[in-house]
């Protein structure tokens, strides 16, 4: 028995995690004693606060990080070895801070829908009953929101920092379930959001059960919970690989989940449709960038050595993310609902650059590196996507939102402005050039191709053309088709959704035309430490 | 420095032309284009004859990726800059009154896009960046995209969907080879795109094979070329004739432009090897195009089909690999572009006064409209290649280099000079000669206007066609080193 000793916490380099958990715990607390009335203004200037005091925390902590060891990355490993705050981590919490500032924001707004925020007035009162008439009679709102996802963040941030599979796990626990909630409290058509929120639990339990038995599986083979010693296990190759193998795809299976893979996508369009159309947009940004971070760091700091067996899974899952996420898409009648399945072939298109890792001396001097590729991805997707949702939101009849494609005809005449900045994202999630999604691909595809996975890039070039069939009949709809009787109408939004639109669209179009200082800082993100 | 503002010119004039007061907005546009054939003339001023790329200007852009804001032109560059900056305000002075039908915003957004795809398109022919050039061979789809879907004929959104999908997906094939020359750049040590740096690589020979089909596939949709031609007719007959004007006679150049730069200049072993299944093709093409045109009811869909043919002629003669070859194929580029905004616009003023683009419901029309007609006439007569009009001297040079390589391909491509004669003259035939058919209203003649917009077009090729001296003196130093860069070893060009 080894006696216990007490990590050292390394407060500096934590402090963004520590702020944001912070910040969540005190929302809490405000939710029991603060007046009703005064809730939305305290909660929203909290998670605002909180998050921006985070974001400055990542800055001066980026600034401060020394190489670790003798390697090339740079970082230190905290809290015992069981978080490691490098590069990456920086990088990843950066991007999910900045999202979750104009998550918040889109969360606050309340002009869309007659003063009231997009959240159901009592969660707890079951649909079409006397509860929920009297709810929307006092114009209650929840504000638990808030906290909610200050607790999501935080598990966005510590599931791609974790530098163990315990932490990991842990990781996507706090992640998954205020996301779980946060889906199902819709203002309205609330049964179509309680079964999403239901489905996605369901789903999501279940995969990350599969999540911890492969866990456990890898300790049992490496005798150790921590990625340096599983990545030493790997290279003297103890023990049964078999254990090995099916650790890493029962690993593989919860991380997939996460990020929508096929075949495991099945949850993102009833998900993405359901929820509220805040909670959708600050989910499909989060989410994809934190657990691309975590796959990121489980293949190639605990597996690296093991490449081999787990490239050829990530090609087939590449491929088929792109090809069956873009082919359904293209069959969608709704907006949301398409939207979804375009992030499924996105997770494909990032899991290309993700499979493009070389070794380090593979690597020309001044040749992209599958990290900076994918980071930048992130980057680029996060910021469209979030605004994309964020127009979403805006486009709406008597009944609230308008999903449905046909119903956004005629909207290029109804409202130029909010038409074009919709198709700007379209466009950049299609990958036309001076959009940042040009770059985005050009730079996962470079790494790819150099990394010899020919064949992906060609089914990657292939599923971009169908990709592009979708969003351009999207374009077509808005400027060219004549509108369904009195056509869409578009509800003016406050200073809150338009900064988060105009910033998305903004940082699209930078990202696009002059991605050297992004690229640039993902490169000076370097490799994971090991 | 005047590259870069050759292009800025009509970029700003675009934002000018979408923000300025509506009444202001077509002055304006126009002011930018003619700006800038004032800088694409100073451009040509500056232009010393010779090979190799002139006032070029080199900046890094993305340091990560290698890519460059490079800009330079050469003989090939420097006629597609003049076509560009010439047909761009005719097209808009032809415009000027028909976007006014679309509403109040009709003419301001059709001059501001137009404007946008001359910028985009001159970015391309001066482009020495291998990202570059891609980066803005996409963009100018966007704004074709909006002026095809925007202005035209109902089931023009339709049409634009068509021509976007067909022109991404060329385009996205080609970002893999795109992307293979720069893993090939970075295996050798040295991660660039510039095309200087390419053409130095020593890329091996599949590799090469794999790179030129990817590049081809995309120029052959741009071009375009049999099989992949179908957006073409669609989209001429939906589209305003002058977008189809901006598309053949601009953007479809690129294609051709593409496949002189990057297949013979990068790629040059590969080219050579591919050359058969090109010159098939480019065969298929030229009588294809031909017969298909002489079935259509439509006047805008047979304009479009002729350039199918045309194009085929291009690529017959930059695939032949000869002197003379090439520097009628360099020659028919502008040729064509010419003429066939010739056509196309003659056909825009005949369609506004019918009221239908289909032949059969047009008769007589040279006696109410003899000046129009005879446009028309020479307008088809230049497709026609008779001599005494520019196209025949390129169509001559062509038709001469392809019986050097092979009796048979010239054989066969002069078969087209017969099939066009008889779409040319069946067309005029139908509808401008004949007695007034019940039902049919005489058209009013052009206007001064309209002939005004035209009859430059009218000089250049006769001009051309007596005196082709001057572009050839452009051509000739392009066409030697790029058969240079193909390993072919040669003894001047056509005089």
């Amino acid at each position: 028995m080894t006696e216990f000793v007490k990590p050292s916490i390394e407060y500096f380099e934590l402090w963004p995690l520590l702020v944001v958990f912070g910040a969540a715990c005190l929302g809490v607390v405000v939710e029991a004693f603060l007046p009703r009335t005064l809730r939305y203004p305290v909660q929203v200037v909290l998670a605002i606060g909180g998050l921006v005091l985070a974001l400055v925390g990542v800055v001066l902590v980026a600034q401060d990080v020394r190489t670790y060891d003798d390697g090339a990355a740079r970082g230190i490993l905290a809290v015992g070895g069981t978080i490691a705050v490098d590069g990456p981590s920086l990088f990843i919490w950066g991007l999910v801070l900045a999202l979750s500032v104009a998550g918040v924001l889109l969360f606050a707004e309340r002009h869309l829908d007659g003063g009231v925020s997009a959240f159901a007035g009592q969660a707890a009162a079951v649909p079409g009953t006397d509860a929920e008439t009297a709810s929307i009679a006092a114009n209650r709102e929840h504000t638990e929101v808030y906290p909610l996802m200050m607790f999501a963040v935080f598990g966005m941030m510590l599931f791609p920092a974790a530098n163990d599979l315990l932490t990991m796990f842990v990781g996507l626990e706090i992640l998954s379930l205020p996301l779980y909630l946060l889906s199902g409290l819709a203002r309205r058509r609330r049964l179509l959001s309680q079964e999403a929120a239901l489905k996605y639990f369901l789903l999501g339990a279940f995969s990350s059960g599969f999540f911890l038995y492969g866990a456990a599986l890898l300790y049992g083979y490496a005798g150790s919970m921590d990625f340096a010693a599983i990545n030493e296990a790997v290279r003297n190759d103890v023990g049964s690989s078999s254990l090995l193998l099916i650790g890493t795809g029962l690993m593989s299976v919860g991380l997939l989940f996460k990020v929508g893979a096929v075949p495991f996508q099945a949850w993102t369009p009833d998900v993405y449709q359901g929820a509220p159309t805040p909670v959708t947009a600050f989910m499909a940004a989060g989410t994809k960038v934190a657990a691309f971070g975590a796959i990121m760091r489980l293949f190639y700091v605990a597996l690296g050595a093991d490449r081999w067996s787990w490239q050829p899974m990530l090609w087939i899952i590449a491929i088929l993310s792109m090809f069956v996420g873009a082919a359904l898409a293209i069959t969608q009648s709704d907006i949301k609902r398409l939207l979804a399945y375009s992030s499924v072939a996105h997770t494909g298109f990032i899991l290309t650059g993700v499979l493009g890792v070389q070794a380090a001396d593979q690597l020309a001097t001044g040749e992209i590196s599958s990290v900076q590729a994918v980071l930048f991805y992130l980057a680029t997707y996060g910021f469209a996507t979030i605004g994309a949702f964020a127009v979403v939101g805006l486009v709406r009849d008597g009944g609230g939102e308008t999903t449905a494609i046909d119903r956004w005809a005629g909207l290029g005449k109804e409202s130029p402005v909010v038409a074009a900045v919709f198709a700007f994202f379209l466009l950049a999630m299609a990958g036309i050039p001076l959009t940042s999604g040009f770059v985005g691909k050009l730079a996962v595809f470079s790494v790819a191709l150099a990394a010899g996975a020919w064949p992906v890039v060609v089914a990657a070039v292939l599923a971009s053309i169908l990709a592009a069939f979708l969003y351009i009949r999207v374009i077509k709809v808005m400027y060219f088709d004549e509108p369904v009787g009195a056509g869409p109408s578009v509800a003016y939004p406050s200073v809150l959704t338009a900064t988060t639109i105009a910033v998305g669209a903004a940082v699209t179009l930078v990202l696009g035309v002059l991605p050297g200082p992004v690229l640039e800082l993902a490169a000076v993100a370097g490799e994971f430490i090991r | 420095m005047i590259l870069t503002i050759l292009i800025l010119l009509p970029l700003v004039g675009a934002l000018a032309t979408a923000f300025v007061p509506a009444a202001l907005a077509r002055l304006v546009g126009l002011g930018f284009a003619a700006a800038t054939l004032v800088a694409g003339v100073v451009v040509a001023s500056q232009y010393s004859l010779g090979g190799g790329m002139q006032l070029t200007e080199t900046r890094t852009w993305i340091e990560s990726l290698g890519v460059h804001y490079a800009l330079g032109v050469d003989g090939l560059g420097l006629l597609m800059v003049l076509l560009t900056v010439v047909l761009v305000p005719i097209v808009l002075l032809a415009g000027w009154n028909e976007s006014e039908d679309e509403g109040n915003n009709g003419a301001r957004s059709f001059f501001a896009w137009t404007l946008a795809l001359e910028a985009m398109s001159l970015a391309v022919f001066t482009a020495t960046d291998v990202l570059l050039f891609y980066v803005v061979f996409e963009a100018t789809l966007i704004p074709a995209y909006f002026l095809i879907g925007g202005f035209g004929r109902a089931g023009r959104g339709r049409a634009a969907t068509k021509f976007l999908i067909y022109q991404l997906a060329g385009g996205l094939v080609m970002l893999a080879s795109v992307i293979g020359l720069y893993v090939v750049s970075a295996d050798a040590g040295n991660p660039s795109f510039l095309i200087s740096d390419l053409a130095a690589l020593d890329i091996d020979e599949t590799t090469q094979r794999w790179l030129f089909v990817g590049f081809f596939i995309a120029f052959a949709i741009k071009a375009p070329m049999f099989p992949v031609h179908t957006w073409l007719a669609d989209t001429t007959e939906k589209a305003t004739t002058g977008t189809s004007v901006l598309l053949v006679c601009i953007l479809d150049k690129i294609g051709t432009f593409g496949m002189l730069r990057f297949c013979l200049g990068l790629l040059p072993d590969a080219s050579q090897w591919a050359t058969p299944v090109v010159v098939v093709l480019a065969l298929v093409s030229i009588i294809y195009g031909a017969l298909v045109a002489i079935g259509q009811d439509d006047v805008l869909r047979l304009i479009g089909l002729t350039s199918l043919s045309h194009f085929g002629f291009i690529v017959l003669g930059i695939f032949v690999f000869s002197p003379t070859g090439g520097a009628g194929a360099i020659l028919y580029m502008v040729n064509h572009g010419i003429a066939t905004a010739l056509m196309f616009l003659v056909a825009g003023f005949l369609i506004r006064r019918t009221g239908t683009a289909s032949i059969r419901q047009m008769a007589g029309v040279e006696k109410s409209a003899p000046v129009l007609a005879g446009f028309f006439l020479v307008a088809g007569l230049a497709a026609a290649g008779l001599p005494g009009l520019s196209p025949f001297v390129s169509e001559m040079l062509v038709i001469i280099a392809a019986f050097d390589h092979h009796w048979l391909v010239g054989s066969v491509a002069v078969l087209a000079i017969v099939l066009a004669a008889f779409y040319a003259l069946w067309m005029y035939q139908r509808t401008m000669t004949g007695p007034d058919r019940e039902g049919v209203a005489p058209v009013a003649d052009l206007d001064r206007r309209e002939v005004g917009i035209l009859a430059p077009l009218l000089l250049a090729l006769v001009l051309f066609g007596f005196y082709p001296m001057p572009l050839l003196d452009v051509i000739n130093p392009f066409v030697h080193d790029s058969l240079a860069a193909v390993g072919i070893g040669q003894e001047g060009g056509p005089q």
